[in-house]
């Protein structure tokens, strides 16, 4: 035991040793003065000092350029050493500029910031993106390259040339070559450079390409020039449309994995029961409200707790429902209107029920690091993570259900009891039993729903509310009993609301939706996919 | 007056239960008023303004609720839209009501209400137009909702939509207005609606004697209603109606159109709901787009099935009994309102499917005199 702790410190203290000597770089005297003198408080000096600096260091002032942009940059007034002051959760953390060492507060008389205006924050940007052309992560490399396009000088075009050589990385070369091309395109010798760059440009949807062009396109550059670049320019505004109706069905799908998960549960309880269940959204409230409590419980493993809630959702709602199909339901069978006010009393118990337990107001689920963030496709279109994952997860789920009505003996029994129950009963299936296993089937789901509408939405008592009459127009949209027509009104739903949305807005889309829903049953009281044969009636 | 009173009395099993009502409503709505008129604050037998307006609220939802019975209770339309048909009734309401302050607003604008003038608009939208007079309002009050139930209805009835599905898409039309007039371009006020009324036919809306006149308004409407759809309930269309109800095959392969009875008997039942709410407005003072909203449907329908559906004076008594409850309950613990509210869904569609009449009819054939057989 004793050796493991020897072993360990001097480990230890030769990774600690490393890190120090690779982190304090050497810094040539006549720098470390003129960093000295940054502290004089001159703005306009301090711009002639950096680019003084730039021309004789290299990487190794990189912390420094960086935390100057960010106003991080301190000094001590006794003895004008450099720090670096982060601002983190409300907390301050001070550590020397080069090294990284945290170092004890200072008073706060004791120190001053070292300012910048936007000339040399400009200047520190281009000369960071620089810096980091020659950066070991691919990703940072590309980037720089990205920052660099809005201002290609010489130099810089010179600098990326002569990278580009040796580029091993095919994103990296791309973005290079992007940029020599822009370089040629605006300060090509020749016009006919100019034009053969244009066309190299043409559908390219990085901003600083269309700025570029707009610039070109202007009766001071050769006609052939300027043609070229309306053109271009063309093309590119076509794409753009081309991309934003992309966005739009996107959104539409999101939006229809929403009413789909919404929706699902009641395609069985509904669909294949006809049990008018309006305790629907209540489930999908008290799914939301599990995974609020999982989080509660859990709150060090935010990252897992969607794993942890989607099965306690099932569990949990599927077993209320089962409760309430075997203490109410079964009484009303056959009573459809019945049935109806009844889970209506239901829904508003529960609902005063989590307002009594967790307060009426809402409460935040937070969503996991893995869900946030997006998919960025190109620079104007990319795809929101948490919708991409949810619309994932609905047709999962729908998948998953299709399974257990196709191929699985519940599933036949479920069929059988739906289509025929006298004759299922004569078969030798407990009917009751099926009856409450299939309604806690269809309100486990609806949970399953409330996790994935936790991550989009406000978690409230009134959360199942809004989505009830949804559901239920979904459901008689797609054709009572019909799974596969639930998904196709789901997402033709979604995506005709999102359609609608930019030229009507959000309200008066969802109404010209219910009323076109409202409409659409007069004509069709059977849904877009009638049941035929024995299984109608 | 003396053969329709003949065809009346011999046509109605029911009639002796609603005289007896209609007495009692009487009584009580003068005694109140006069209680109100009458006697000074502190005296024994005073009633106070705020009783008053609140009888005059339940009396307003016993009409409401006398609309649903008729369609639910007798024709088996369960609709969960008539909230949608109140509402409209009190817009209209509303909108003579807001024509009425003229430039006594908080802008001081004679020609535009305060919403508009908040909304920076320049003239009145043309279908504000006419509300200035009374009997204008009071037609549209029917004709806006009567319109809308006839062409839903006919849209409904003739495609043979029933059952649940009509129940749905009643609800999804109310859900559909509430979404609609919470727009503020709607011109209705949006989120705010319609407020600050001062006065309705000249006389000041904060007076007492205008509140207990509109409290004996209500009554009255609400006894010549219940009259009315008593006639006809118990006239040869109401046996159709009833008909109807029982098996629509049947009575459809009888010979009867039966959508053309459901329409109108819906768009009589709408226009009901419509005067309940243009008799609520201006005792309560507001009407705003939250009456729209599909739970104050539901919770109609719970008044007439506490009640007993399918007897029209047992709607009214669930309208009023509910309602005093809500009042109460609200007052003294508002989180168990909901409970017991849903609580009475449960029981009652569970052990009283035929409500308090049902449970009183039980009452007189197991304990009082064997009835006598009136109908042939």
């Amino acid at each position: 035991m004793k050796h493991f702790f020897i072993i360990c410190s001097v480990l230890l203290a030769l990774f600690s040793s490393q890190l120090s000597a690779q982190q304090s770089p050497v810094i040539a005297t006549q720098t470390q003065a003129q960093l000295q003198q940054l502290t004089n408080n001159k703005l306009r000096q301090s711009l002639v000092l950096l680019q003084s600096i730039a021309s004789r260091e290299g990487v190794n002032m990189l912390p420094l350029y960086q935390s100057l942009l960010d106003g991080q940059l301190y000094f001590i007034k006794s003895d004008t050493k450099l720090i670096k002051v982060v601002k983190e959760a409300g907390k301050k953390h001070y550590s020397e500029l080069f090294t990284d060492r945290e170092i004890t507060a200072p008073a706060k008389k004791a120190i001053k910031k070292i300012r910048v205006n936007n000339k040399i924050r400009i200047y520190l940007r281009k000369q960071i993106a620089n810096l980091k052309l020659t950066a070991n992560n691919p990703q940072v490399r590309q980037d720089a390259v990205q920052s660099l396009l809005r201002d290609l000088t010489p130099t810089t075009i010179a600098n990326i040339a002569q990278l580009r050589l040796n580029e091993k990385n095919i994103e990296v070369q791309q973005m290079m070559d992007l940029a020599l091309t822009l370089d040629s395109a605006i300060h090509g010798k020749l016009a006919v450079t100019q034009v053969s760059a244009i066309a190299q440009l043409q559908g390219n949807l990085e901003p600083q390409v269309r700025n570029t062009l707009n610039a070109l396109n202007t009766e001071q550059s050769h006609p052939s020039v300027q043609k070229a670049a309306q053109q271009a320019l063309l093309s590119i505004e076509q794409s753009i449309q081309f991309y934003g109706y992309l966005d739009q069905l996107f959104f539409g799908l999101s939006l229809g994995s929403v009413l789909l998960l919404a929706a699902i549960g009641l395609a069985i309880t509904f669909g294949m029961m006809g049990v008018i269940n309006m305790a629907h959204g209540e489930m999908i409230m008290i799914g939301a409200y599990t995974t609020y409590v999982v989080q509660l419980l859990m709150p060090n493993l935010i990252e897992y707790s969607l794993w942890v809630a989607i099965p306690l959702a099932f569990v949990v709602s599927g077993s209320i429902g089962i409760l309430i199909e075997r203490c109410v339901i079964r009484f009303l069978h056959g009573r459809p209107l019945e049935t109806l006010l009844a889970t209506f009393g239901i829904s508003l118990i529960l609902q005063q029920l989590v307002r009594s337990i967790f307060s009426p107001l809402n409460r935040q689920v937070a969503s996991p690091e893995w869900m946030s963030g997006s998919w960025e496709i190109n620079p104007v279109f990319s795809l929101t993570l948490n919708r991409l994952y949810i619309l994932a997860f609905a047709l999962l789920v729908f998948l998953a259900l299709l399974f257990i009505l196709k191929k699985t003996s519940l599933g036949l029994y479920v069929r059988a009891v739906s289509q025929n129950r006298a004759m299922a009963k004569a078969m030798g299936i407990r009917t009751a039993r099926v009856d409450a296993i299939t309604f806690g089937l269809g309100s486990g789901i609806a949970g399953i729903a409330g996790v994935a509408l936790s991550q989009l939405t406000n978690v409230g008592p009134n959360l199942g509310q809004a989505y009830i009459i949804d559901s239920f127009m979904v459901v008689v949209f797609g054709g009572v009993g019909n799974l596969l027509g639930t998904l196709v009104a789901a997402f033709s739903l979604g995506i005709a609301n999102k359609i609608l949305e930019p030229t009507t807005g959000a309200v008066l889309a969802s109404i010209i939706i219910l009323v076109f829903i409202i409409l659409f049953i007069q004509k069709r009281p059977k849904g877009l996919f009638p049941q035929k044969g024995r299984a109608a009636e | 007056m003396s053969k329709l009173s003949q065809y009346f009395s011999t046509r109605s099993g029911l009639q002796s239960s609603i005289l007896p009502f209609v007495v009692i409503l009487f009584v009580a709505t003068l005694g109140c008023a006069l209680g109100n008129l009458l006697f000074a604050p502190d005296s024994l037998f005073y009633v106070s303004t705020y009783t008053i307006t609140l009888l005059g609220k339940y009396l307003c939802y016993a009409m409401l609720a006398l609309a649903v019975d008729i369609i639910w209770g007798y024709c088996g339309i369960l609709s969960l839209g008539h909230g949608a048909f109140f509402a409209l009734g009190g817009y209209a309401m509303g909108m003579y009501l807001m024509r009425q302050i003229g430039d006594r607003g908080v802008y001081g604008n004679p020609d535009l209400p305060d919403f508009m003038v908040f909304l920076d608009w320049q003239e009145i939208p043309w279908f504000w137009m006419g509300f200035d007079h009374f009997w204008f309002a009071m037609i549209m009050v029917a004709l806006v909702p009567g319109i809308l139930a006839f062409v839903f209805g006919w849209l409904a009835f003739r495609s043979r939509v029933t059952g649940v599905y009509l129940s749905i898409i009643t609800q999804a039309m109310t859900y559909a207005l509430l979404l609609a007039f919470f727009r503020n371009e709607m011109g209705f006020g949006g989120n705010n609606g319609l407020t600050d009324f001062k006065d309705i036919l000249g006389f000041s809306l904060q007076a007492d004697t205008t509140r207990v006149a509109l409290l004996i308004t209500t009554a009255v409407v609400l006894a010549a209603l219940l009259w009315i759809s008593q006639l006809i309930l118990s006239s040869r269309f109401g046996k159709v109606i009833i008909a109807i109800r029982d098996t629509e095959a049947r009575t459809r392969f009888l010979g009867y159109r039966t959508d053309r009875f459901k329409v109108w008997l819906f768009v009589y039942s709408a226009v009901i709901a419509a005067i309940a709410g243009a008799l609520y407005v201006p005792q309560v003072g507001i009407i705003n787009p939250g009456e729209f909203s599909p739970i104050n449907s539901i919770e109609i329908v719970v008044w007439v099935a506490i009640g007993g559906r399918g007897t029209l004076v047992g709607a009214i008594i669930g309208a009023l009994l509910v309602n005093y409850a809500k009042t109460r309950f609200t007052a003294i613990m508002p989180e168990v309102w909901l409970f017991a509210l849903g609580g009475l869904f449960v029981l009652v569609t569970l052990y009283l499917p035929k409500g308090l009449m049902g449970l009183y009819s039980q009452y007189r054939e197991k304990f009082g005199p064997k009835p006598t057989q009136v109908q042939r």
